[in-house]
């Protein structure tokens, strides 16, 4: 199969909780994926399964077909699963350049002898890293603040800083976690359109976990709906929309708008 | 082994003062062992130059503490109170270095050592095979009347829920109408009182006395709160106890050399398999 | 091959001038207390820029530093002790090369389990670790009778001199300087900054943790070897957690992260120390180390993030860490 990620019977408990249950899922390479589900569906969880910062309870996860359960996080993402945070994880007192350098390091072809004393070598992989990330930094309109400190940008500049972060190491896969947290509509949509945009000019295959179900409808392909850790509902927005399940798991919440 | 058990209760008096401000606002505070030798020394001067009785000294020193306490809540560390934590370290350490220092000057304690006076003949009891001394039961009595109290206050008074309160989050519990800086100098009130009371306790067992005599029940203090779970009251009785019990064992069965090695060897040992302490709480970050 | 050359040239020359001048001092007009200060205070800054590694720019709270640096001091000195050829300065360098390696190699075996630790009892845990060493020392003499236990150990040749520490100073700054300024010193910082999403973006946590942490020992291990051929007489008691504390402070009050800062902070800390020795009148010496907590808690109170927080001298930063 030529799936890029499948996931199978993954579980998670906590103690006597049973936080994601029987979750499954196909990524198909370049598609455009949503999580939805109320709060405490048990999404975010399911990212930190993929990503490796928890261990799955059952359940087996392949990418690229290789297994990565029990991978450590940092080897998950050089093997090309980028992510963001539902609460920005910036390195706050680090610059713009910086930021996403440090994402690039693995890549860098020196060890700790060239970097004591700055050998040729050390110097043009320095060069090499900072070229790609200046580049990387211009296509997503950061180019100009490299030098400010990330905590000093505005909201929604950081949220790009975090997806710049997550996309240096040239990822196949992008997890984004509530990318448009905090957005009023009009926000959300230039987001939505940016992440449109780097889909396909980074080739990404792309999952993105969105509370806010209106802004999600127009822009993913296919859905799928948590709620209390399991999936109720999977396929193209329009089906979901008028899925019996997800209406009652977002009871009173209006799923005909779209604001896109 | 009685030995062991009347050094950890003295120990868990300390404790408890290290392990209640690390809970409400994650200081270690470094001059909470001075605070102790404050606390031995105020009663040195109630029984031997006022020649008052025991329980008097014990409440002056657990008064005077805690005026001191509270004092050095206000004037070092509230101010830092958003700065990083480590500069607020840094001060106690400063606090600590001048509460030594200072009280080492001539006209103050003097640096030399001094007698500590037993206002009473020590007695000793046999009960079967374990010989008990009277300090011992002193010390084991005042020592668990506080910690019950000091149980019962934070577990069934509503200034004790305050507390549990803002250690949780100093946001919301402002937000819950709690007056957090009130409680936080209530609480480090307590914990001063507590160790002064333990500073009389030591001082009629362990009858030397000078200035420098916080640092190192201090500092197995601290390590046996962070034994016992930093933040959790009854963790920093527990790790008190199995320090004052291990020190003693080594010291008598091994060497006393080695003793205070023991202690931090046991420290490591145990971090390495329960990183937060033993009785810890596991703090999740959300990811 | 610009960019890294005039400012490297610069401080080069500059150091170079500034350390020969102070050589020719030496020779006539400053009396050997001074000197002595002044190796001292060289010492200091090299463990404290170990230290400032560690904590400053990986975030990693250590409060066992001054047993690294024991460990350093007491391996140089069995080395120097047996060479043949131990009243000539040569014999330094083998010793301190020893020394380093020594401190290194005990940081890495006891780093790997304890880095796992969350700040807090991180540094408990290294505290521990202090006091064990320390208590080893103390103990030493019965497997080792040359180290003295807990009488110290004596008899050691005096070979540091001040234009050897100022070469391991510029050493020190220029190895960490160009750690720093360098994808692993970035990815130090990210560990420093947010250790989980240093992991989410590729940087081995565990490993960084620990190439912060043995060079930092290793740092205080080279420091401790200095230590003991300039004082001549090891005693366990110099190195207990108050030393540990004293390389803190220095850190701490210069400025985390911050190479300069770590520098000026451990020579003013010493010149204070020292200074107030010889500005305070004989009757009220006893103030002095009340007026130095003082001091100390004020500075705090008034500048908590240290002198040089986050900065760095000009020279010292590489041409893409200059702000336009």
């Amino acid at each position: 199969m030529n799936e890029l990620l499948k996931i199978q019977g993954l579980r998670k408990n906590f103690g006597g909780l049973v936080a994601v249950n029987n979750f499954s899922l196909s990524l198909l390479p370049g598609s455009l994926t949503g999580l939805i589900g109320p709060n405490g569906a048990g999404k975010t969880t399911v990212f930190n399964l993929i990503t490796g910062m928890i261990e799955p309870s059952a359940g087996s996860i392949i990418f690229r077909e290789k297994e990565i359960v029990g991978l450590k996080p940092y080897q998950i993402y050089q093997l090309g699963i980028g992510r963001t945070f539902q609460n920005i994880r910036l390195f706050k007192d680090l610059t713009v350049l910086d930021n996403v350098r440090v994402a690039y390091h693995h890549r860098g072809e020196y060890g700790l002898f060239d970097a004591i004393i700055h050998t040729p070598r050390f110097q043009k992989e320095e060069k090499m890293v900072a070229e790609r990330t200046r580049e990387l930094l211009s296509v997503l309109g950061l180019r100009l603040k490299e030098q400010e400190l990330a905590k000093s940008l505005p909201y929604g500049e950081q949220r790009r800083l975090e997806i710049a972060r997550a996309l240096i190491a040239e990822p196949q896969l992008l997890l984004l976690d509530e990318p448009a947290a905090g957005m009023n509509p009009a926000e959300a949509c230039r987001l939505m359109e940016l992440i449109q945009f780097i889909r396909e000019r980074f080739n990404l295959t792309i999952l993105l976990i969105e509370h806010q179900m209106q802004v999600v409808m127009g822009v993913c392909e296919q859905v799928v709906v948590m709620d209390f850790g399991e999936i109720i509902a999977v396929g193209p927005p329009d089906q979901i929309r008028n899925n019996p399940r997800v209406i009652e798991a977002y009871l009173g919440k209006t799923l005909h708008e779209r604001i896109c | 082994m009685i030995n062991g058990l009347q050094l950890g209760f003295v120990y868990a008096l300390i404790a408890l003062g290290y392990t209640m401000v690390y809970g409400i606002v994650r200081l270690i505070n470094f001059a909470h062992g001075d605070v102790f030798m404050i606390g031995t020394y105020l009663g040195f001067f109630a029984l031997a130059s006022w020649h008052l009785p025991l329980p008097a000294a014990i409440i002056i020193a657990m008064l005077g503490c805690a005026v001191l306490g509270i004092t050095i809540e206000k004037l070092a560390y509230k101010p830092l109170r958003n700065a990083p934590r480590i500069s607020a370290l840094i001060t106690a350490i400063g606090v600590s270095l001048f509460l030594e220092y200072f009280t080492s000057l001539k006209f103050v304690f003097g640096p030399y050592f001094r007698a500590y006076p037993r206002p009473f003949a020590v007695k000793a009891y046999c009960v079967g095979d374990v010989t008990v001394s009277n300090i011992q039961l002193i010390v084991f009595a005042v020592a668990t009347l506080l910690m019950v109290g000091l149980t019962l206050f934070v577990n069934k008074t509503k200034t004790g829920l305050a507390m549990r309160a803002v250690s949780y989050d100093h946001s919301t519990a402002r937000l819950m109408g709690i007056n957090v800086d009130s409680i936080i100098s209530i609480t480090f009130g307590i914990g001063a009182a507590l160790a002064g009371a333990g500073g009389v306790l030591y001082g009629i067992a362990y009858p030397q006395i000078h200035p420098f005599m916080g640092i190192m029940p201090g500092l197995k203090a601290f390590v046996a709160a962070v034994l016992g779970g930093i933040g959790i009251i009854p963790g920093a009785m527990l790790g008190a106890v199995i320090m004052g019990v291990v020190e003693k064992l080594t010291e008598v069965y091994i060497s006393s050399t080695l003793r205070d090695a023991a202690a931090f060897g046991i420290l490591i040992i145990v971090l390495l398999a329960r990183p937060s302490g033993i009785l810890g709480r596991k703090e999740r970050e959300k990811v | 091959m610009q960019k890294l050359d005039s400012r490297l040239t610069a401080t080069v020359v500059a150091a170079t001038i500034f350390g020969l001048l102070q050589i020719l001092m030496t020779r006539g007009l400053i009396n050997p207390y001074i000197q002595t200060i002044l190796c001292y205070a060289g010492i200091m800054v090299i463990s404290a820029l170990g230290l400032n590694l560690i904590y400053g720019y990986t975030g990693q709270f250590s409060l066992g530093h001054a047993a690294f640096f024991g460990i350093g001091a007491y391996t140089s000195a069995l080395v120097t002790r047996i060479l043949p050829n131990n009243s000539s300065s040569w014999a330094l360098f083998p010793a301190l090369m020893v020394a380093g390696i020594s401190a290194g190699s005990i940081a890495l075996l006891i780093g790997l389990p304890i880095l796992r630790l969350k700040s807090d009892y991180l540094g408990i845990a290294t505290l521990g670790f202090g006091m064990i060493v320390n208590v080893l020392f103390k103990n030493s003499d019965k497997v080792i009778p040359a180290m003295g236990g807990a009488a110290g150990m004596r008899g050691i040749t005096r070979l540091t001199t001040f234009a050897v520490v100022f070469i391991w100073v510029f050493l020190a700054v220029l190895i960490l300087r160009n750690l720093v300024y360098s994808g692993i010193g970035r990815a130090l910082l990210s560990i420093r900054e947010d250790e989980i999403a240093a992991e989410a973006v590729g940087i081995n946590t565990t490993k960084y943790k620990t190439i912060g942490f043995v060079i930092g020992c290793i740092f205080a291990g080279v420091a401790g070897g200095l230590y003991a051929h300039l004082y001549t007489y090891l005693n366990p008691d110099n190195f207990d957690f108050l030393k540990s504390i004293d390389v803190l402070l220095i850190v701490v009050i210069g400025g985390m992260g911050s190479i300069s800062g770590t520098v000026l902070a451990a020579v003013t800390w010493v010149s204070l120390l020292e200074g107030l020795r010889i500005v305070l009148p004989s009757p009220v010496q006893e103030w002095r180390m009340v007026l130095y907590p003082l001091l100390l808690i004020i500075f705090m109170l008034v500048r908590p993030a240290g002198a040089m927080g986050g900065t760095e001298f000009g020279f010292l930063k590489t041409k893409d860490y200059r702000r336009r």
